[in-house]
C-alpha cells in the first residue's frame, strides 16, 4: 500500500539521518523523500512516500511520532491532498522538429522548456502518475539525463 | 551568571541532579571533565573496561530508578560503552552516558580516537546531544535527565568535544525548557479502562501478564490489588519476573522460552489477557498467533508504539501503567465487583500449578541447578537484590529462584548481554548498600567482565558472584545438543581460569563448593564478608534448561524434561 507521510520536525542537524535510520532499523522502505525548511525556520517538513501494509504503516507512524524531534506526523489522505514531484529531462537537440514536438507535449502536460545550444531541459511538476505517463511519451527523444525530486504534499480540507 | 568552563558546569549540573557517583574511565578527550571531577564531591568509581561502567550505571538505574551516570573517553572509550547503552535501551533503563569527543574543529578529520558516536549510537539511545558551545551544557544535562527518566525510560548520550569542556562561558543554570515533540504524560483513557474491566469480567479464563513496565513504575501494590480483587492468576514475562511475589497463591511465574511449565500450559488455555507493561517479545510468547484468535488481549503500556507492534490487541490503554492500574482499581471498587471464588477456571489453575510443583522432573544429583538455586533462595534474605548474567544460569534462575520481594530481580532480558550481571550488581549495591547483592552467574558470562572484581575490591563495593560453573557456554552447548545433533563447537571453556585463584588475585574471596551444605555455609560467609565473594559451584556440564519452548514455536509445543 502506497502511503504519504508528512512529518514536521525540529530544524536541527542530523534529524534527516535519524528519520531515515528509523526506516532502516525498523525494516521499512522509503520510495522517495523530500525535505525542506518551513516558513518558521525552527521546523522542517519531511515528506516520505512508502510502500508497506496497513499494520506496518500504523507502526511506522507511531515510531516516527515517538521520536523526540518529531513535532507532528500525518498520514495524508491522498484524495484530499495536493502532491507533486518535479522532474527535469535533458534532451539532445538533434533536429529542428524536436522543439516543435516537445512544445506540443509540454502544452498538454503543462511542462516548461529551457532551450540551450545543443540540448533542451524540460521541467514538469506533477503528480507521480502523470510524470510516469509523460516519461513514456518523451522517450522517443534522446534523453541525456534526468533528475527527479521526492514528493511534496499537503492535505487540503483537513479541518 | 558565573563564568566557568564547560567541564565545571557539567559537574555542577550533575550535582544539581543529585548525582553522587559516576562510573567511568578517563582518557585524552575527557581529561577536562576528570579534572573537574577531581575538584567535585561526586565520587568516581573506576572501571577496568568502559562496558562495565555502562552496566554499573544500568544496575544503579534499575534499582534506584534514577539515571546512573557513566563516563568514557572518545573513540574506543565511546564504542566500548555502546553495548551498555544498547542494553539499557532494550530494557528501558534510565542512564546518562557522557563521552569525550575530539575538539570541534577536528570532528570529521578522522582525528586520533575520533568516533562518530552520535551516529553509531542513534538506534540505541532514547536521545543524544553534542553540545557545540560550553554554555549549552547546563541545559543539556537538565534535558538529558528529564528525557532519560520520564515516560518509557532510556539511555541518553551526551558527547562533549574537548574544547567545549575547556572553554569558559557564562553559564545559566536557571533556564527552563520545553521539548515540543516530547510529552511523556499521557493520561490513560478511562473509557478504555471501563471496557477492559467489562472484558475481564465477561471472560471465563482470565490471566494477567505482567511485564517489566510494572517494575519500572513500581506498580507492585497496584498489580497485587487487581489480581486479588478480581481473583485472577498472574504470569509474568521474564523481565517482569518479580513484579508479583512468586510465593503468592495467584502467582504462576514467568512464561516464555524457559517459562514455568504451569505458566506456559495455562497461558495457552486463557480467553482474556490483561497485559501490563510488556512488549510481547518473541522470547516471552513464542509464536502467539495460533491461539490469539480465540484470545482477547488488553494491552496497557506507556509507549503507544508498543500497541500493535508485536501483538494485535483488542483494547489498548496508553499511559503510565501505575496510573492506569490505579484508575482500574478505583473503578472496580466503585462497581463493587465481587471476586469470583472457586470458579472452574481457578480450580483448574490450582490443579495445574500443584501438578507441576510435584511432578516437574529436575536434573539428578545433589548439585543440580534447581537444588542450588533453591538453596540460595532459602539462605538469602528476601530483600536481597539479584542480578543475572545471560545464559543457562539466567534461565535456571527464572525457573528455580523465586522472587518474593517485588522489584529485587534484574537481568539483561532484551539485549541479552553476557557480562552484564556482575558490573550491574556493583551498580545495584551502590543504590542499595544495606542488602546483599548477588550476581547469579555462569562461567562464560562472568568471564566477560570479571575484571570488575578490581572495582568491587578497591572501591569497597562487596557483592556476591554465585557462579554456576559448567565449564562451557552452556546455552549454546544445549542448542548444539538439541538442534545440531551434538556437533559441539566453540563451547568448551575447560577449567580455565581457576575462579578461586582469579578472585584471590584481585583481593576478593573465592570459595569452591561441592555440596549443598558447603554451599549454604559459603552463602552465609559471603553475606557477612566485606569483600566480593566468588562462590564457584561446579555442576554437570550436560544439564539442560527445561522446560524449553524452541525458537519459532508456540508455548504449547513446550519441551519437558524426560
Amino acid at each position: 500500500m502506497y502511503a504519504i507521510l508528512s512529518i514536521l520536525v525540529e530544524n536541527k542537524p542530523g534529524i534527516l539521518f535519524k528519520i531515515t535510520h528509523l526506516f532502516r532499523s525498523r525494516n521499512f522502505n522509503i520510495e522517495n523523500i523530500s525535505v525542506g525548511v518551513t516558513m518558521d525556520h525552527d521546523y522542517s517538513r519531511i515528506t516520505i512516500a512508502t510502500n508497506c501494509n496497513e499494520k506496518q504503516i500504523q507502526q511506522l507512524v507511531k515510531q516516527i511520532n515517538k521520536m523526540i524531534d518529531t513535532i507532528e506526523v500525518k498520514r495524508l489522505n491522498q484524495n484530499k491532498s495536493v502532491y507533486k514531484e518535479t522532474i527535469l529531462f535533458k534532451i539532445l537537440k538533434s533536429k529542428k522538429s524536436d522543439l516543435v514536438e516537445l512544445n506540443k507535449l509540454c502544452d498538454t502536460y503543462n511542462g516548461k522548456i529551457y532551450e540551450g545550444n545543443n540540448s533542451i531541459i524540460i521541467e514538469l511538476t506533477e503528480e507521480p502518475n502523470k510524470i510516469s505517463s509523460f516519461e513514456k511519451e518523451i522517450k522517443i527523444h534522446k534523453i541525456l539525463e534526468t533528475a527527479r525530486t521526492g514528493i511534496v504534499a499537503l492535505e487540503n480540507n483537513e479541518y | 551568571m558565573n563564568n566557568m568552563s564547560g567541564a565545571k558546569s557539567l559537574m555542577l549540573a550533575l550535582e544539581e541532579q543529585g548525582v553522587k557517583q559516576v562510573f567511568g574511565l578517563p582518557g585524552g578527550a575527557n581529561l577536562p571533565m576528570y579534572d573537574e571531577l577531581f575538584k567535585s564531591d561526586i565520587r568516581h568509581i573506576l572501571v577496568r573496561h568502559e562496558q562495565s561502567a555502562s552496566h554499573m550505571a544500568d544496575g544503579f538505574g534499575r534499582v534506584s530508578r534514577k539515571a546512573g551516570v557513566c563516563f568514557a573517553t572518545s573513540g574506543p572509550g565511546a564504542t566500548n560503552i555502546l553495548t551498555g547503552i544498547a542494553t539499557a535501551q532494550a530494557d528501558s533503563v534510565p542512564m546518562i552516558a557522557i563521552t569525550g569527543q575530539v575538539p570541534v574543529n577536528m570532528i570529521g578529520k578522522d582525528a586520533f580516537q575520533e568516533s562518530d558516536i552520535i551516529g553509531m549510537s542513534n538506534p540505541v539511545v532514547k536521545y543524544s546531544f553534542q553540545p557545540r558551545h560550553a554554555s549549552e551544557i547546563p541545559l543539556t544535562v537538565k534535558k538529558s535527565f528529564y528525557i532519560a527518566e520520564t515516560g518509557r525510560p532510556g539511555p541518553v548520550l551526551i558527547d562533549i568535544p574537548k574544547d567545549v569542556q575547556q572553554n569558559e562561558s557564562k553559564m545559566d543554570f536557571t533556564s527552563k525548557f520545553k521539548i515540543k515533540g516530547y510529552n511523556p504524560w499521557t493520561i490513560p483513557d478511562v473509557t478504555q479502562i471501563e471496557k477492559a474491566i467489562d472484558m475481564i469480567i465477561s471472560s471465563t479464563k482470565p490471566m494477567i501478564l505482567a511485564g517489566g513496565g510494572v517494575i519500572i513504575s513500581s506498580s507492585f501494590a497496584e498489580l497485587q490489588s487487581i489480581a486479588e480483587l478480581l481473583n485472577i492468576p498472574v504470569v509474568t514475562t521474564f523481565k517482569g519476573k518479580g513484579s508479583f511475589p512468586e510465593d503468592h497463591p495467584l502467582s504462576l511465574g514467568p512464561i516464555g522460552m524457559h517459562g514455568h511449565a504451569e505458566a506456559n500450559k495455562l497461558m495457552t488455555e486463557v480467553d482474556c489477557v490483561l497485559a501490563i507493561g510488556t512488549r510481547f517479545s518473541d522470547r516471552s510468547v513464542g509464536t502467539f498467533d495460533e491461539f490469539e484468535k480465540k484470545l482477547k488481549i488488553i494491552h496497557m503500556d506507556i509507549d503507544p508504539a508498543e500497541i500493535g507492534k508485536n501483538q494485535t490487541t483488542n483494547i489498548a490503554v496508553v499511559g503510565n501503567v501505575q496510573t492506569s492500574l490505579r484508575m482500574m482499581i478505583k473503578l472496580i471498587l466503585q462497581k463493587k465487583l465481587k471476586k469470583v471464588i472457586n470458579s472452574e477456571w481457578m480450580k483448574h489453575v490450582k490443579e495445574v500449578k500443584e501438578y507441576w510443583r510435584d511432578n516437574l522432573k529436575i536434573h539428578p544429583g545433589e548439585m543440580s541447578a534447581a537444588r542450588i538455586l533453591r538453596k540460595l533462595r532459602n539462605t538469602l534474605p528476601k530483600k536481597s537484590i539479584i542480578t543475572t548474567e545471560v545464559g543457562q544460569h539466567q534461565m535456571w534462575a527464572s525457573l528455580f529462584f523465586d522472587v518474593i520481594e517485588p522489584g529485587t530481580f534484574f537481568s539483561s532480558t532484551g539485549l541479552g548481554t553476557m557480562g552484564w550481571g556482575f558490573p550491574a550488581a556493583i551498580g545495584a549495591k551502590i543504590a542499595a548498600p544495606n542488602v546483599p547483592v548477588v550476581d547469579i552467574a555462569g562461567d562464560g558470562s562472568f568471564n566477560m567482565t570479571e575484571n570488575s572484581l578490581a572495582t568491587s575490591v578497591l572501591e569497597d563495593i562487596p557483592v556476591i558472584v554465585f557462579l554456576i560453573n559448567n565449564f562451557s557456554l552452556g546455552m549454546v552447548a544445549q542448542w548444539q545438543r538439541t538442534f545440531y545433533n551434538r556437533r559441539m563447537i566453540g563451547v568448551d571453556l575447560k577449567n580455565c581460569p581457576d575462579y578461586i585463584k582469579l578472585a584471590e588475585s584481585y583481593g576478593a574471596q573465592g570459595i569452591r563448593v561441592q555440596s549443598l551444605d558447603q554451599l549454604e555455609k559459603a552463602i552465609k560467609t559471603a553475606i557477612k564478608s566485606n569483600v566480593a565473594t566468588v562462590i564457584d559451584i561446579p555442576i554437570d556440564p550436560e544439564e539442560d534448561v527445561l522446560p524449553f519452548v524452541a525458537p519459532g514455536t508456540s508455548l504449547k509445543d513446550m519441551i519437558l524434561p524426560s
